[in-house]
This record gives structure tokens, sequence and C-alpha cells, in this order.
């Protein structure tokens, strides 16, 4: 009887999908934020001296601190959304790879300008 | 034996929040994979269960405290503009490393990089420790969820290496010097 309860327990998901995807999400998104606002720091004047929250970190406290703003701020709404159902989540793991695979390229300076 | 106050925090940074991040990843990567997978055996104690969620709380925080130490205190050391005219760069790690060709580009590649790809390990660990705390045992019967957790984990570690070396680099050409002297032990 114990080995059927386990066994049972083992195989079917308790909890929905969505509170999971709502933050592999999220975490893509955050990651892309942090690639397009450096980018777009290093190229614009104007969004350089925006981005100087901490004059000593210069532009860097604008972007990290804006990123991790819209990360959170992009979970707190998908969790809202999404904590309750299930998800077709390997189109949203898809999502969240490509936008962390794009945070990766815009990260790296040769990439960067490119632009 | 001394150290400057500024050599410190360095040192708390990397090889203090950073290494330690770097050594307990590895960890996190292989129990994310073997404790979840459909294919083990045995089911997973609670007690297990409980020390992996502590175990990416604790990568978490390793992870805020690294970048929240280097953007904050060791990066406005290491970016301070020198005043005109000086000739002695040693207090200003990136004027000293454009000053030479031969080394500027560990600053627009190895900083530039490391700046910005370092804040993807704090986003990525702590999504990480909050699906394994809100989904413990059962997230064995979503797959797809822990497949997720693994790449974001694997490029956690990716993007803490390639910070991590670029900083061992970086304190190589153009220490962050500075600072109070600490005084550790007396000499012979």
């Amino acid at each position: 009887m114990n080995k059927q309860k386990s066994s049972i327990t083992a195989t079917t998901a308790v909890l929905p999908n969505g509170s999971g995807a709502a933050a592999i999400l999220a975490a893509g998104i955050g990651s892309f934020m942090v690639g397009v606002l450096a980018v777009a720091a290093d190229k614009s004047a104007f969004l350089k001296n925006l981005f100087i929250f901490y004059k000593p970190t210069g532009p860097l406290s604008g972007v990290s601190t804006s990123a991790i703003l819209v990360w959170l701020i992009a979970w707190g709404i998908l969790e809202g959304r999404w904590q309750k159902r299930n998800v077709a989540l390997s189109r949203i793991n898809a999502l969240a790879l490509v936008l962390l695979g794009l945070s990766l390229l815009l990260t790296f300076p040769p990439v960067a300008d490119l632009f | 034996m001394e150290i400057t106050e500024r050599s410190l925090w360095t040192l708390i940074h990397g090889m203090g929040f950073g290494a330690l991040y770097l050594l307990a990843c590895s960890g996190a990567l292989v129990e994310l994979y073997r404790r979840y997978s459909s294919k083990a055996a045995n089911p997973i104690a609670p007690g297990d269960d409980n020390f992996l969620k502590v175990y990416l709380v604790a990568m978490s925080v390793l992870a805020w405290l690294t970048v929240l130490s280097g953007a904050y205190i060791i990066y406005p050391w290491y970016r301070a503009a020198a005043p005109a005219g000086i000739v002695n760069l040693a207090a200003f790690p990136q004027r000293l490393l454009q000053s030479n060709p031969a080394t500027s580009g560990w600053h627009s590649l190895g900083m530039e990089w490391k700046e910005h790809i370092a804040w993807l390990v704090p986003i990525s660990i702590t999504m990480a420790a909050a699906v394994v705390i809100r989904y413990g045992r059962d997230l064995r019967n979503h797959p797809q969820l822990r497949a997720a957790l693994l790449c974001f984990t694997l490029v956690s570690f990716l993007a803490a290496g390639i910070a991590g070396f670029f900083g061992a680099m970086l304190v190589k050409h153009a220490p962050v010097e500075g600072g109070q002297m600490i005084h550790l032990m007396q000499g012979e």
C-alpha cells in the first residue's frame, strides 16, 4: 500500500507549473534587460547620464538597478497571472533561454560594439 | 605583514564571496540534476530537500554580496578619475590599464564584460532558489522546470567564471590599492 502511494506521488505533479514558469521567464527578461540597458547606456550620452544613479559607480548603477526592477516587476505580474495555472512550459522555457542567450551576447563587448 | 583596506575588500569580494559561489555552483548543478531526476530510484528525504533549499538561498546571498560589493565598493575605486597631470597612475587602475596599449584590453574587454555579465548570476540563482523552495520534492514531477533551472544555474556558473577570471587578471595587471594600512601580524 505504501509502495503504491509513493509511486503515485513520484509521478503526479501536485503544484501547477505556472509559478515556476513565471520565475523562469522573469529571470530571462531581467537578464535580457541587463544586456539591452548596458548597450543603450554605452551608445547614448543621454541614457549614460540618466543611468548615473550613484555617481561613484557611474551608469552601471542605473543599468543594474533598472534591470533588477524590470525583473522583479515582471516576476510579480507573471506570478499573479500564472500561479494557479498550468502553462505551455516548453514555449516559455525556449523564450526564457533565448533571452538568456541574447543577454550573454549583448554583455560581450565586441558584440555590443556592433550596435 | 600588512594589507591595504582596498586590497582587503578586493579579497573579500573575489576570494570570499565570488570564489565561494563558484565552488558552491558545481555542487548545486550536481544536486539539481541528481536529486530531482525522474530516473532517480529513491524518494527524496525531507531533510535532503531542506538542505538544498538552504544551500541555494546561501548561494543567492553570496551572489548578491559579490555583485553589490563589486559595484558599490570596489568599482568606484577602480574607475576613479585621475587628476590632470598626474604621472603615477597606480591609485587609478582603469586609467593605468588604458594608458598602455598592451594592457588597455583588460579594461575594454575584461572589465566591460565583467561588470555587466556578473549581474546575470544573482538573477539566475535567486530564481533557481525560489523555484526549488516553491516546488520542493514536486520538482521531480516537472522535468521541464528542472531543465530550465539547470540551464540558468549553468549560465550563472559560466557568468561567475568569466567575471572571476577577469577579476583575477585585472587585479594582476592593475590592483586596486590604497586606503588605510591594516597590520595583520609582525614579521620575524
